[in-house]
């Protein structure tokens, strides 16, 4: 994985000092809230309902176990003992304090971290696939060029400012798990006839309140031209993006009023003019940049499955758990195993400083000493001997992560909602527990199927409920918690945005209501090979609502 | 129904409510209860003033009820802002 | 008011003529677009160096042909949120060639100086003289850059080449 070198360190200091500096300055009077408070965000710092809430950003999901540990460490010293992973491969914690930011700032320094830019109208964290190096259907590696935009994204002086924040993903796989349609820009890598790697570049994507799916720019773009490609359509998103009203300001809102076509004829008159500067990328930097990802050494072993498979057939827990946590990996006898932070017993997405700790230890053992946070909220090992998998979730399970339901319906995503959040109509966490709780048994998970559920606290959508194959989105309604429900989304290569059912549900009423849905799922699915999203694709809402509200 | 000024501390974000002798107090049972228009307004000029701007961050009235459990703020949102999340901390 | 110019404070021959109805016979000024619009031949008449201002939805294209009359471009921001006075300064810097001062004005913080310098403001009209002693501060936050851009200073990328 990418690893600083000393200009990274200088800057990163520089940036610690800076922001200690306006601490101080703000802590003495000298400067006011109004004045301080967008130097905060763009160091990450919100204020919440109970104190100020940290994002630090892990750049494109990429752990080391020292890093991990660090975080751990951070939690501890300067939180309640536990951070909350985003799915923006963020990590959160709820209950920091200002006179502690500069010390904390230089703890996450010396693990190479950060919260530049996790908040602000300026480009944030860079994400991407989890499984990036690994999986078995892969065609690049995306890292690469998410770290190259990693450095030309921080701090860039002409892009801090923008009229809104914006989001950019990378995927380097025919199946998309970094979500790159709903993102202001989003690039594909896939190999062209000749064999070259290029992308296909996707802008206008996005959630909050008014859901887009991202369109195709270009559809072949070299490598080398990425940062001024990306240079000229930030200009033209800086020049022209709606300033007068905040919820009109996202480059989704500029590419559909001017048209798709015309914004790509912008951005190609303004590429002309910059592509042969020195945004211009060489083999030889993208070369030097990729040695960082080399692919760690692999052994070779035999393939290990039916060994596997076997140890399944004498225990049904370890069998479930194999199926819905662990996915192919490109390297014969080995294995990418996801760790569930789905617990019934915990908020999604939430994990604690022992486990933290715990995981790092196994990350050492059993993985060469790195993970990824994934959009999804939870943890990944990339590179697990198949050998030594069966240890490993015994490993996972005493630390309760190994919850056998990666990909299913209690594999929620869930934002902070009222709970934690300024901005919230209604909470979030507790119904995702309900719901959790409510299927907890295995067999009725495993009926149920491949199913993403996603909740929202509010009509921001950081809890992705718009492309949830069920998504949730929590109102306020005379004071009382409403959830309305929408059916359909995906975010992945085939991403959609859900329908409405219709009126929302109170919060005693979101539990069955989720019930019926998946109710109707099992009675109108042709088989069991059927997923919820195929099925609905197919018979559509009528039975759904139906089943919600009655014939009538 | 009576009112309440809550804001956060700027040091560490923590809630607070303003107290009769111009403190800011952690519990809701420390903070002093405007019962008229009138008092409401002045503990909100009160909580403005520009030696507060340095101590705490967007004060604001809340109105609350007064029960048997003790105050309650009326809208859930300032409710959870007086006794924290609904779930507990999973640290 | 102080002018700080190429790091340094500089004193400020130009007056800002954008809001007076009558422009001043002699002397140095800054002028809106439209007075350079309405007044173009009256000003180049003048005897004097000559500034126009950028308001922060006016795109140099309406200024392209005729940067080789100003001594300085003002750009302007109403507010430090509104940033795309950034794009202009790249835009007269690197495609136009303008090479005298580009000034930013308006709500311009200690903060932002370093990401204007970067883009090619080289003049900076703050207000309040106590300030300059933290303008020299935020000057030397940074020492390093990832982003080429055309401000002279040498990127990461290169550094790291040697
Ligand atoms: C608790 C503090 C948070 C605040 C104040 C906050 C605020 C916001 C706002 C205002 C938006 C709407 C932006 C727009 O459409 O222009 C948004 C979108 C989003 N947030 Fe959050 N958020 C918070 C936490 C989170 C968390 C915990 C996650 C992940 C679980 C997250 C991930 C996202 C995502 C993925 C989007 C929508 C995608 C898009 O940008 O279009 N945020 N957030
Ligand atoms: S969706 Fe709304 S409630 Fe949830 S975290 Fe985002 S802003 Fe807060």
């Amino acid at each position: 994985m990418y690893r600083y070198d000393e200009f990274d360190h200088t800057f990163m200091a520089e940036r610690v000092a800076q922001f200690a500096r306006q601490v101080a300055r703000r802590m003495s009077g000298e400067m006011t809230e109004e004045q301080f408070r967008p130097l905060r965000l763009m160091n990450g710092l919100y204020l919440q309902l109970h104190a100020y809430m940290l994002r630090v950003n892990v750049p494109y999901g990429s752990l080391s176990s020292a890093q991990l540990r660090g975080l751990a460490e951070i939690a501890r010293k300067y939180d309640r003992n536990y951070g909350h992973f985003t799915t923006r491969q963020n990590i959160q914690y709820n209950w920091i304090k200002l006179d502690e930011m500069p010390a904390l700032l230089g703890d996450l320094a010396k693990i190479e971290m950060h919260g530049i830019q996790s908040s602000g109208n300026c480009i944030r964290n860079t994400t991407s696939d989890q499984y990036a190096g690994a999986s078995a259907d892969e065609i690049e590696d995306p890292r690469v060029y998410c770290e190259i935009i990693r450095q030309w994204s921080t701090l860039h002086p002409e892009f801090s400012y923008l009229p809104r924040k914006f989001k950019i993903a990378v995927t380097g796989a025919p199946k998309d798990r970094a979500a790159v349609a709903l993102h202001d820009i989003g690039l594909r890598l896939y190999h062209n006839a000749e064999g070259k790697a290029g992308f296909e570049v996707l802008v206008g994507g996005g959630q909050g309140r008014t859901p887009v799916i991202a369109k195709t720019i270009r559809k072949w773009l070299e490598p080398e031209d990425m940062l001024s490609y990306l240079e000229a359509i930030l200009r033209v998103y800086n020049l022209w993006g709606r300033r007068d009203n905040k919820y009109k300001a996202r480059i989704k809102i500029l590419v559909n009023a001017t048209g798709i076509d015309e914004f790509r004829n912008q951005v190609d008159s303004e590429w002309d003019k910059i592509k042969d500067t020195k945004l211009q990328l060489d083999a030889q930097e993208i070369e030097r940049i990729r040695a960082y990802f080399a692919s760690p050494a692999y052994e070779t072993l035999p393939d290990y499955s039916a060994e596997l498979i076997a140890h399944g057939e004498q225990n049904t827990a370890f069998k479930e758990w194999l199926k819905s946590n662990t996915a192919a990996h490109k390297i014969t006898g080995y294995l990418i195993v996801n760790l569930s932070l789905k617990s019934p017993k915990q908020p999604p997405g939430d994990i604690t400083s022992e486990q933290m700790l715990a995981t790092a230890d196994l990350a050492d053992h059993y993985n060469f000493g790195e993970l990824r946070v994934n959009h999804r909220q939870n943890l990944t090992f990339t590179d697990v001997r198949q050998i030594d998998v069966y240890e490993l979730w015994q490993k996972l399970a005493a630390l309760d992560l190994a919850t056998p339901n990666i990909g299913k319906v209690s594999d929620i995503i869930a934002c902070p909602g009222l709970d934690y959040c300024a901005l919230a109509n209604a909470r979030s966490i507790p119904i995702a527990e309900r719901i959790q709780q409510r299927f907890e048994d295995i067999d009725r998970l495993h009926d149920v199927g491949e199913l993403s559920l996603n909740i929202s606290g509010c009509m921001n959508a950081c809890g992705h409920h718009h492309v949830g194959n069920i998504g949730i989105l929590g109102v306020e309604k005379k004071g009382q918690e409403y959830y309305q429900f929408t059916l359909g989304g995906s975010s992945t290569e085939d991403a959609a945005l859900g329908d409405r059912t219709g009126p929302g549900f109170s919060t005693d009423e979101v539990v069955n209501a989720v019930d019926r849905i998946l109710n109707t799922y099992i009675e109108q699915r042709d088989d069991i090979e059927e997923t919820f999203l195929e099925t609905y694709r197919r018979v559509g809402m009528a039975p759904f609502k139906e089943a919600l509200y009655g014939a009538n | 129904m009576p009112h309440m000024v809550i804001a956060n501390t700027l040091r560490d974000g923590r809630v607070v409510f303003l107290s009769h002798d111009g403190s800011w107090a952690a519990a809701i049972a420390d903070g002093e209860l405007a019962q008229n228009e009138t008092a409401a307004s002045r503990l909100l000029a009160d909580s403005k003033s520009s030696a507060n701007s340095n101590v705490v961050i967007d004060p604001q009235l809340i109105e609350v009820n007064e029960t048997d459990h003790g105050r309650q703020p009326t809208a859930y949102r300032e409710y959870i802002r007086a006794y924290g999340p609904s779930v507990r901390n999973p640290g | 008011m102080a002018l700080i110019k190429d790091g340094v404070e500089a004193k400020d021959s130009f007056v800002n003529a954008c809001h007076l109805d009558t422009l001043p016979a002699s002397g140095d000024i800054i002028v809106s677009l439209d007075q350079w619009n309405d007044h173009r031949d009256a000003l180049l008449a003048r005897d004097a160096q000559l500034g126009v201002t950028l308001k922060s939805d006016q795109h140099p294209d309406s200024i392209a042909d005729d940067l080789q009359h100003f001594a300085l471009v003002a750009l302007e921001f109403p507010a430090f949120t509104d940033g795309r006075a950034y794009s202009y300064a790249r835009i007269l810097r690197d495609q136009y060639s303008f090479a005298k001062e580009l000034r930013a004005v308006g709500d311009v913080l200690l903060e932002q100086l370093l990401y204007m310098n970067r883009v090619g403001i080289n003049a900076f009209d703050i207000v309040g003289d106590n300030d300059l002693e933290q303008w020299k501060v935020a000057a030397a936050d940074y020492t390093v850059w990832y982003q080429p851009t055309n401000d002279g200073r040498t990127s990461i990328r290169d550094l790291r080449r040697g």
